[in-house]
């Protein structure tokens, strides 16, 4: 259970609420546009969830590189993807990330170590592996932050590939999101074993288990982890953070009227919102100056959304072969 | 070609290179690449131990060393995803299967992210990946050994899929596929590792798309995919016993796949037999014949054949094997029957059916 947020400089702590902000006020506007049927693509918000990736990827240069998943709004935004060229990939525009050809589960921002995420549950941990294996090659200390939620772990790759890069000692951080839920279904009915940690160390490289609502503490294990790999010192690790979605599973809604989960499930969770318990550490003039600057960033993003143009029809054939 | 009465035809000699097996090729073309290009690497189950994928990665790591040319765990799905992150990063991938079997494990990465990363990440992103894997056949290879599966990548877009039959194809499009921007899936044939033919020393490409017309012959087009390339020119010398002239072509590529010269050929010749090295049922040929009838063809209609595998598992007793597999023989009596309708008992004397294994490919290129 979340107990709330470790301490921090003013400095950290001021970055990391632009961030949590920014991750939680895109996605409350996205889905207040939803209904207007003004974004042409299924969302799974990570409403709740931000605290893990803002985290992690504050841990990270910016020439580090993240893959994240369908549900990886935060971790694209919490990297420094562009938020106007992802408004409009939403929106289906040809000024959004992917040209309009991607969609909500298909963010990617190259030139901000963004790499495209995935639809297919699991499917881009291998693929921040190879990653990392042509950053190792590369020499310049460049790591990987691969997220993936609970229900990868039920994936035979993911396994595969925790094995290759202990094994290739590859610098990549596996970051687990467990919100307890793979679409509606809960772990009890999916997992014989519940020690992630254990599984995980028995491959051959370091796990723990965190409060996916403690910014501060991710952070502070994601910083410990990538130091190491940058010299080579030392080879991948794994931090499975406890977290819980507070949206359906795609959506703008919520769904505890759906009859699987009850809204005293997200109580807890609730009560230790890293948004509001990190915002709360700050003073109220500087907490502002932050609020209506992402409040400006979100709103440009819509209205570049708004104001880019369709793809044109020629689109259609272009990019099937480099 | 060396043909049964043992006349070599005549090469183009500036060209021509040494005799060179198929097997010696591919290694050739990959150091040549690697030589060339510090990007490119090798990896996949066996690359480096002491059989070498049948020689055909000899001499790689003893020139490259374990951190380009490396095994894997077997982890074919993890190892595929591996492959195309290294490819996103700017790397060039290699990665080798000894079976194409093996590639139904690569299905997710290679359909769902390698095939569409291009075009699903607005063209941000490419990956320069070859995936190596070889159809087996005979000794009792069977049901899951033996099995050409490139349809089933040709009908994915973004992949590119290539099936040389012989040596000097082998080195062009292994070279070719290094250099593409995209991902390339390259098929092999157990039994044309051994079979030679003139291959340039030089490093040089053959250009995808380009379809190879292996013999000429003005009374029936023959297509054969593959190691059936070769089968059916067999196949073609027995038909010539009986003063039936063939066009064989290798399309040599599959996607993309060069129509045009399938279309002219049987424009020409007015009947089409395409000879796959896998089913009919939503195969190669089935694709080969569907785009040539869908095409208006001004001057007269085409007649149109197929054979490929029976419709079963491959078995493994040699019994049942042989039966399984399209043959010089059988390919020759079914063209014959395509040439001349009224007269559907002819089929080759046996003996010259088992001369006819002597054919090889040999240019001119």
């Amino acid at each position: 259970m979340p107990d709330g947020a470790s301490r921090a400089d003013g400095e950290t702590l001021e970055r990391l609420y632009g961030k949590l902000y920014l991750t939680r006020r895109f996605e409350e506007v996205v889905a207040d546009i939803y209904p207007t049927d003004k974004i042409k693509s299924p969302v799974h918000l990570s409403i709740g969830q931000e605290p893990i990736a803002v985290g992690v990827c504050d841990a990270l240069r910016a020439d580090d590189v993240v893959s994240g998943t369908y549900r990886g709004h935060a971790a694209y935004l919490a990297k420094g993807g562009d938020a106007k060229a992802m408004m409009a990939e939403l929106f289906g525009k040809d000024g959004g990330c992917a040209r309009g050809k991607g969609g909500s589960m298909h963010l990617v921002d190259i030139a901000h170590g963004v790499l495209g995420s995935s639809a297919v549950v699991g499917s881009t941990v291998p693929i921040a592996m190879g990653y990392a294996f042509a950053l190792k090659r590369e020499g310049r200390g460049r790591v990987v932050a691969a997220f993936f939620g609970d229900g990868a772990t039920e994936e035979g790759v993911l396994w595969e590939s925790l094995n290759f890069a202990a094994l290739h000692k590859l610098p990549i951080l596996f970051v687990c999101e467990n919100n307890g839920y793979a679409i509606h279904e809960p772990i009890e009915k999916r997992w014989a074993a519940r020690d992630l940690i254990a599984k995980v160390t028995a491959f051959g490289l370091p796990a723990s288990r965190m409060d996916g609502s403690d910014v501060v503490a991710i952070r502070a294990a994601a910083a410990s982890a990538v130091g190491p790999m940058r010299t080579g010192a030392h080879g991948p690790s794994f931090i499975e953070c406890l977290t819980y979605r507070w949206r359906e599973h795609v959506g703008p809604n919520a769904d505890f009227d759906a009859g699987y989960r009850s809204r005293a499930e997200l109580e807890p969770w609730a009560a230790a919102d890293a948004v509001t318990r990190v915002g709360a550490m700050l003073g109220p003039a500087v907490r502002h100056t932050i609020e209506s600057e992402i409040e400006r960033q979100v709103r440009d993003a819509v209205s570049f959304a708004e104001q880019s143009s369709m793809p044109a029809l020629s689109e259609l054939k272009t990019h099937v072969f480099a | 070609m060396s043909s049964l009465n043992g006349k070599e035809p005549a090469t183009n000699g500036a060209r021509a290179g040494r005799m060179l097996r198929y097997v010696d090729a591919l290694a050739e073309a990959v150091a040549q690449e690697m030589e060339r290009d510090p990007r490119v690497f090798v990896y996949g189950l066996d690359v480096d131990d002491h059989k070498r994928i049948q020689g055909s990665t000899k001499g790689l790591l003893e020139r490259f060393g374990p951190e380009r040319v490396f095994t894997t765990p077997l982890s074919e799905d993890a190892m595929t995803g591996f492959g195309i992150g290294a490819a996103m990063a700017g790397m060039r991938p290699v990665h080798v299967h000894i079976r194409m079997d093996f590639l139904m494990l690569c299905m997710n990465q290679l359909v769902n992210m390698a095939a569409k990363a291009h075009y699903m990440y607005g063209g941000t992103v490419k990956v320069p990946m070859v995936v190596r894997s070889m159809i087996g056949k005979s000794w009792g290879q069977g049901a899951q050994h033996s099995q050409g599966l490139y349809s089933m990548f040709m009908h994915v877009p973004g992949l590119k899929v290539v099936a040389p039959s012989n040596a000097y194809d082998a080195k062009g499009c292994m070279i070719a596929a290094i250099r593409d921007d995209n991902p390339v899936i390259f098929v092999e044939h157990r039994l044309l590792y051994p079979t030679e033919a003139p291959v340039p020393v030089e490093p040089f490409v053959v250009e995808f798309g380009r379809a190879r017309v292996m013999r000429r012959g003005e009374d029936l087009t023959i297509v054969g995919i593959s190691n059936m390339a070769v089968e059916c020119l067999r196949a073609a010398e027995l038909l010539a016993d009986a003063g039936i002239a063939a066009d064989v072509i290798d399309p040599v590529c599959l996607a993309p796949l060069d129509v045009d010269t399938i279309i002219q050929s049987a424009e020409q010749t007015g009947r089409l037999l395409v000879v796959d090295n896998a089913w009919t049922n939503c195969g190669a040929s089935a694709e080969i014949i569907a785009r040539v009838a869908e095409r208006p063809v001004r001057n007269r209609s085409i007649r149109f054949e197929r054979m490929g595998f029976a419709p079963t598992t491959c078995p493994t007793t040699p019994a049942l094997e042989q039966e399984f597999y399209p043959n010089p023989a059988r390919i020759a009596a079914v063209g014959y029957r395509l040439v001349r309708p009224g007269d559907g008992k002819w089929s080759p004397d046996p003996r010259r059916a088992e001369l006819s294994y002597q054919v090889q490919f040999r240019g001119p290129f």
